[in-house]
């Protein structure tokens, strides 16, 4: 049976699990006729042109986690930001474990997706905010269709989150394929602050998909900090959707660091709803084998004196493959947007490939928008230039792929993940200089 | 310290050096004069390791050793350094990472430690003072956006973090206001000792003004054809160097 068939009909069998009595489940049986309807998306979409994920449907992925299984902390240790205090919430194989995570509900609620949908309390957030700026597409609706469990995280207005918050996905690969659908949402309000981490982690050599959807709801004059790690193994593939509505003033950013996995598709989407907004997306990308990273990328432009940034830098070696497609729309009233646009790219390797596609749709006629993109080689006279002073071919490389890199680099704002991301990419580099620019 | 025997190097197929021999002694300061064209900047390279061009024939040796496969941050380790005559800009790296970097993989490479922060800082003080470079400068990204005379103060800078045996100086005086030029040369001159040896690759005699030759020889279409004292320099720039091709011609 193909995947798509038969996620719609587990449909029923979900049902039996979940409280089948609330407007949330009227959502997810509308979803579930969406994706009835429009399926998996292929490459005669223009949005998915360049990312087919024919191979990655062809796998008999179990698509409810059987049994809850447990992982010592000593063993993931380090895929968790452990020099840092954090709330976490930590997922294996798609379940809660209350093991490894640590919540909160005071005076903030950092917790399970599955408790907020099953309590009264939380149900005028729920109503507010679940599902809310998701589109209809197919993927997306999937995911709606069997969400349960993610993460909640709500922080009232004129908070700030006492520590940084890491969602981590792992996998044990007990089953022979994986389907996950972590469905978050988390609700920032006036004047408040959050700073997220969230990273997906496969631990076997059994195939994983993930298809996660992200709602993010940032009000006045908040500020959210959000940081995608993606380093998975060569047999994890990722769908990540993460949509965030913005209000007057408020300042969102996402970092996303795609290192590897399989195929990795990033759709992000910020609509902004008030003035003075400032939206923020940053991305480094580093690929080898025949890994595939898809950057889609959407900021709506809808009220005056607004600003977004775009900078997504991407390094490709071997039989790698990137996307680029950044699209901007600026309406007609949105008058004094500064909207910005970088992609530039190294290849160094003739089989490296990348697809960058700007696409801007602007309206209104008293604004600046600028994109930029460039698709370039390691310069041989910078390398030669390090190599005469003595560091080494490998180091000289290394140092100027950290230097193409390290205005994203130098933009995130905890330490400690700071200090992880340059151990990353020093592994990823086959290097051991401690970079510090 | 450093013997070239007879050696011919060609790029792309064009000879460009045709059987150039040098002998540098530890303590001497060598300059190099020579037309456009004539291959300075080619030794200069060849010597540092540059693997654009090929030596067909002849041999360099740097206190006695083969150094034709080694590769150009070998030679580095081994004390050869070159302040290039158009130094390269490298945006996110700052100076100080820089030279951070090149000497901790130097020291790496010879088995030493890496140097303790504090000496280090201690170290980077010390020499900008002796170029007169400002604080502020070595947080800036390595050449960039740095005036021609930054650049080249900069490479002495580096010279003088990473002390080499052997200096190649290839047209530093180039775009050096008279000021920078002084201050170049007082660095270099501070820097020589009867261990290490310095080649003066210049175009004018001005630069030896400050920094006194040893030995001064004439490169012309890839060979040394002439060499004598710092007289030969001032007879250079009198005469220019057409009388230095009749010569050969006739």
């Amino acid at each position: 049976m193909e995947l798509k068939e038969k996620l719609v009909s587990s449909f029923l069998a979900f049902e039996n699990t979940v409280d089948v009595d609330t407007a949330v489940h009227d959502i997810r049986s509308n979803a579930i006729k969406v994706f009835e309807e429009k399926g998996f998306p292929t490459k005669k979409e223009e949005a998915w042109k360049y990312t087919s994920l024919n191979t990655v449907l062809k796998h008999d992925y179990s698509i409810f986690p059987k049994e809850e299984n447990a992982l010592e902390f000593k063993d993931v240790k380090k895929y968790f930001l452990y020099d840092l205090d954090t709330y976490k919430i930590v997922f294996i194989d798609g379940k809660y474990s209350s093991h490894l995570s640590e919540t909160t509900h005071d005076k903030i609620d950092v917790c399970l997706m599955s408790s907020a949908l099953a309590q009264d309390k939380y149900k005028p957030i729920i109503d507010n905010y679940f599902n809310k700026i998701a589109p209809e597409d197919g993927i997306t609706s999937l995911n709606t269709a069997f969400s349960n469990e993610g993460a909640y995280i709500y922080i009232p207005k004129n908070k700030l989150a006492d520590k940084p918050i890491q969602i981590i996905h792992l996998s044990t690969g007990s089953e022979s394929a994986q389907l996950l659908q972590p469905r978050n949402l988390i609700v920032v309000e006036e004047n408040s602050h959050v700073q997220i981490i969230e990273r997906h982690q496969n631990l076997t050599d059994n195939a994983v998909l993930t298809n996660s959807v992200t709602e993010i709801f940032v009000d006045k004059r908040a500020i959210v900090d959000y940081y995608k790690i993606q380093n998975d193994h060569e047999n994890a593939s990722l769908i990540d959707n993460t949509f965030i509505e913005q209000h007057a003033q408020s300042v969102a950013s996402v970092h996303t660091f795609a290192f590897g996995g399989n195929i990795t598709r990033n759709n992000l989407n910020f609509y902004q709803k008030g003035e003075g907004i400032d939206s923020i997306l940053n991305g480094v990308t580093i690929l080898e084998g025949k890994q595939h990273v898809d950057h889609n990328t959407l900021v709506h432009h809808t009220e005056p004196n607004c600003e977004s940034h775009q900078d997504y830098k991407g390094i490709f070696d071997e039989k790698s493959t990137g996307v680029f497609n950044g699209k901007i729309i600026v309406n007609k009233k949105a008058q004094k947007t500064n909207a910005f646009q970088s992609n530039n790219n190294i290849l160094l390797s003739d089989k490296a490939s990348i697809n960058s596609k700007p696409q801007l749709e602007i309206f209104a006629d008293d604004v600046k928008c600028s994109h930029g993109c460039t698709i370039g080689q390691l310069d041989e006279q910078a390398l030669f230039y390090m190599r005469s002073r003595g560091i080494g071919e490998k180091e000289a490389r290394a140092l100027l792929m950290y230097a193409f890199a390290n205005n994203v680099l130098e933009s995130v704002k905890i330490p400690q993940l700071k200090n992880r991301i340059n151990k990353l990419i020093a592994n990823k580099l086959g290097v051991n200089i401690g970079f510090d620019l | 310290m450093l013997k070239i025997k007879n050696l011919h190097a060609s790029i792309e197929d064009k000879e460009i050096l045709k059987g150039l021999s040098l002998n540098v002694k530890a303590g001497e300061v060598h300059a190099i004069m020579g037309p456009n064209g004539a291959g300075k900047s080619t030794l200069a390279g060849i010597v540092a390791g540059k693997e654009e061009y090929e030596v067909t024939k002849g041999t360099i040796l740097l206190e006695e050793e083969d150094i034709e496969e080694l590769a150009a941050e070998e030679r580095a380790h081994k004390g050869i350094f070159l302040s290039f005559q158009y130094p390269v800009e490298i945006p996110g790296v700052t100076v100080t990472n820089f030279m951070k970097t090149a000497i901790n993989e130097t020291r790496k490479a010879q088995g030493l430690e890496e140097m303790p922060a504090k000496d280090m800082l201690k170290k980077i003080r010390e020499k900008s003072e002796l170029l007169d470079i400002d604080r502020k400068f070595l947080s800036r990204s390595l050449n960039q956006g740095f005036s021609g005379g930054e650049k080249k103060r900069n490479e002495i800078f580096q010279m003088a973090m990473m002390e080499p045996k052997l200096a190649i100086l290839d047209e530093t005086d180039s775009g050096l206001d008279i000021d920078a030029l002084r201050i170049v040369a007082n660095g270099v001159n501070k820097l020589k000792s009867k261990d290490n040896a310095v080649i003066v690759i210049t175009h004018y005699q001005r630069l030896l003004d400050y920094i006194i030759p040893d030995y001064v020889h004439v490169l012309y279409d890839g060979k040394i054809v002439k060499s004598g004292t710092k007289e030969l320099a001032l007879e250079l720039e009198e005469k220019g160097y057409d009388w230095i091709k009749e010569e050969i011609n006739a």
